[in-house]
């Protein structure tokens, strides 16, 4: 069989599996939408913008374990894309973006949509190939798949000139099927003598606790985790990118950790002796001051990359590995020795754990007028029996819903924990609703960061994909606002969205359903009568309280036991 | 502490750029970088000096092995080794200087290889503190050009760095 170069990429991605393609044509990728145009196996989605095509591809992936694919043209199309790739690099997502380039004799000339795309995402990717050769094509493609999905995963760039995708060239085509790399080998089973120290570690602990991040979901290992908890009867606390990771309707769970973690997940990180983290890596969101973060904590860390370990704190037992066997070596070993942790130090520990937990740190106002956002999201969570995938952008919006949506299974909670992107929602719901069409999909957001993508509202209403937008409008962008508040002696400077749209209009004007909710009795019949509207997509304006913060809060600079608490919540002194 | 690291890495076009923008991008110091084909065509073989403590030091060792294009590296500062710079200096040397230059040259085990009647260029080889002695023994007004390699080095004994 002979095939032209875009012919080759297309059955390429159909040899790969690919379901879905998210891209936006341009003059230096035609030659690969003739040859998309000319099958069906492989269904394209056109996004508005660039930067929605990597969204959407990295809900998808979030949500499935699978690559996201993303197809756009050279210069302006491939720049926009380089938003959402970052996006996916900070948390480790699987893409395969592909991208035009202009053709090879005028590399280098600054051609018409010329842009060195490879040296632009060069720091904000896991790889990327200039594929100068019809000849490497397969080869390329395969390769990029395969260190996209393996080990830590990542984005892979493939920039593929003009000329290389010409129809008149054509060349046989046979997709490898396998690649292997001298240069690239990521490891899989832990080192069994680490193991063996981590386990001895665990079972002598008095103040143990778990850590648990993004790797956990990455490396489909919450079943694994989830036993390991349960077994030793650990408290276990979970990152942002880790929610989902064990199931937060669970006694052991003490909530998310970090900045707007829970009092006592942070406390007990601050007094715990043993640390196990597993596929987290000490964001400086969650250590705080790193000179007094775990003060007393010997720690075990797993991970898959071992550029991971000790690269802010320093660990005292590093396992690289996958998190899966090495959580199954634990397990093993832990259950062939017939040991267990002291029990009465560990409900000594416990009976220190609820005490902090009795502070009910994320407690607010019940009885005020106004709507406050995390009751919405609380009746969210009720009204969807805590099974829905939610999609957040990025802001107070995003904590409270890390905060108040309990997950119980991993891959439901999609958000850009690493870099903080605005605008990644939206997109990223229409991701994930392809890839789970009978799910429950919402899109829990503010309104400056909805405003960010929010031509994909005509994306979602083309490829029919009904979502759930909540949108909690407090008119500032709310946790610019709260540093402002706190830092800068409430010098709201420029975080106050004078002019806003009519989102109720706005919605109805992209084809669908608008809804306004201004009071808080009306928060739970609008979420029910959006929730019944299964085959739309309904954007739900809700007007929030201005002057909610998110809490508790760990400032920069501050040490994990150092929260800053909700108005009206003290702590005594024998409590901390 | 200064090390010198050792790299093989794909001899593909913009390998040197990944490892270059790693440096800048996580603000490593870089004293000085070679890079060259080896006798496999398809494996280039980089030298990088750079300085930091034991922690930054890990860290780069441990970035520069998650580059997908680094197929082996070794850190040559922390066994016995080698390492060797060349250095091309010219030199006024007019009239009554010539012999001066000549000798001290000569001390360095330098070689002088172009001569016109007011200048010579001289290649030294060796570790950095010797070239560094040169310039110092140079009369500061007789230097008219300095050019320097940048360190490269090898293990002693039978142990190599090799795929």
């Amino acid at each position: 069989m002979e095939l032209s170069g875009a012919e080759i990429l297309v059955q390429c991605l159909k040899d790969e599996g690919v379901e879905y393609i998210f891209g936006y044509p341009g003059g230096a990728v035609l030659h690969i939408y003739d040859a998309l145009f000319k099958q069906d196996d492989v269904k394209h989605i056109l996004v508005r913008h660039e930067q929605g095509a990597t969204h959407a591809a990295d809900g998808y992936a979030r949500s499935t374990g699978k690559p996201g694919v993303v197809l756009v043209t050279s210069g302006p199309g491939a720049t926009n894309a380089v938003t959402g790739i970052a996006t996916a690099y900070m948390d480790s997502i699987p893409l395969v973006v592909i991208t035009g380039q202009v053709s090879l004799p005028v590399i280098g000339s600054d051609a018409f949509q010329e842009a060195d795309i490879v040296g632009i995402t060069r720091p904000c990717v896991k790889h990327n190939f200039l594929v100068k050769d019809i000849h490497k094509l397969a080869e390329t493609v395969k390769k990029a798949f395969y260190i996209a999905t393996t080990g830590r995963p990542g984005p892979v760039v493939v920039d593929i000139p003009k000329d290389v995708t010409d129809p008149s060239i054509q060349i046989p085509y046979e997709y490898p099927r396998s690649v292997t790399l001298r240069s690239y080998n990521p490891s899989v089973k832990g080192h069994p003598v680490q193991i063996k120290k981590a386990v001895e570690l665990l079972l002598s602990a008095r103040r143990p606790m778990i850590y648990s991040g993004g790797g956990v979901i990455l490396g489909n290992a919450a079943d694994e985790l989830t036993a390991l908890t349960r077994m030793l009867n650990f408290p276990i606390t979970n990152t942002l990118m880790g929610l989902g990771g064990y199931p937060a309707t669970d006694r052991q769970f003490v909530g998310m950790l970090g900045m707007h973690g829970t009092y006592e997940a942070n406390m007990a990180m601050h007094d715990c002796d043993v640390l196990l983290a597993v596929g987290a890596r000490f964001d400086d969101r969650v250590t705080g001051k790193i000179a007094e973060f775990c003060p007393d904590a010997t720690i075990i860390h797993i991970d898959v990359d071992p550029a991971s370990i000790s690269k802010t704190v320093k660990v005292d037992i590093p396992i690289v590995g996958e998190v899966v066997p090495v959580l199954a070596d634990m397990i093993e070993i832990i259950k062939t020795s017939g040991r267990s942790p002291d029990a009465e130090a560990l409900s000594a520990w416990w009976a220190r754990i609820d005490q902090w937990r009795s502070l009910d740190c994320l407690r607010y106002d019940r009885s005020s007028e106004r709507i406050k956002p995390q009751y919405v999201v609380e009746q969210l969570w009720e009204l969807t029996r805590g099974e829905a995938f939610v999609a957040s952008d990025v802001g107070q919006h995003q904590m409270w819903a890390a905060q108040f949506y309990k997950f119980d299974q991993p891959r439901r909670w999609v958000n850009s924990g690493g870099l903080g992107t605005m605008g990644f929602g939206l997109p990223a719901a229409i991701g994930i609703k392809l890839a789970h069409p009978d799910e429950e999909v919402v899109c829990v957001t503010g309104e400056a960061s909805i405003q960010m993508c929010i031509q994909e509202l005509a994306t979602a209403l083309q490829y029919r994909t009904p979502i759930k937008i909540v949108n909690l409008n407090n008119g500032y962008m709310g946790m610019v606002r709260q540093w402002q508040e706190f830092i800068y002696e409430s010098r709201y400077s420029e975080s106050y969205l004078e002019t806003l749209p009519d989102f109720v209009k706005l919605a109805e004007s992209y084809g669908h359903v608008g809804m306004r909710i201004a009071k808080p009795a009306d928060v739970r019949p609008a979420l029910e009568e959006a929730l019944k509207l299964k085959d739309r997509t309904v954007f739900m304006d809700f007007l929030t309280d201005p002057t909610e913060n998110v809490y508790p809060m760990i400032e920069t600079g501050k040490a994990q036991h150092e929260m800053r608490l909700a108005p009206g919540i003290t702590v005594d002194r024998e409590l901390a | 502490m200064r090390h010198i690291i050792s790299i093989l890495i794909e001899n593909e076009s913009g390998a040197l750029s990944r490892v270059a923008g790693l440096f800048s991008a996580r603000g490593y110091n870089i004293e000085s970088l070679t890079v060259a084909p080896t006798q496999d065509p398809t494996l280039s073989r980089m030298t990088i000096v750079t300085s930091g403590s034991d922690e930054v030091i890990e860290q780069i060792t441990k970035q520069l092995n998650k580059l997908i294009d680094v197929v082996k590296l070794i850190d040559l500062s922390e066994s016995a080794h080698i390492e060797r710079e060349l250095m091309l200096v010219k030199v006024r040397a007019a009239d009554g200087a010539r012999e001066e230059v000549k000798r001290l040259a000569d001390i360095f085990r330098g070689n002088i290889i172009d001569v016109t009647p007011t200048s010579y260029v001289i290649e030294v080889t060796g570790e950095k503190a010797k070239l560094d002695a040169f310039l110092q023994a140079l009369r500061e007004d007789a230097i008219v050009e300095v050019v320097r390699s940048g360190t490269t080095g090898i293990l002693r004994g039978e142990r190599g760095l090799h795929v």
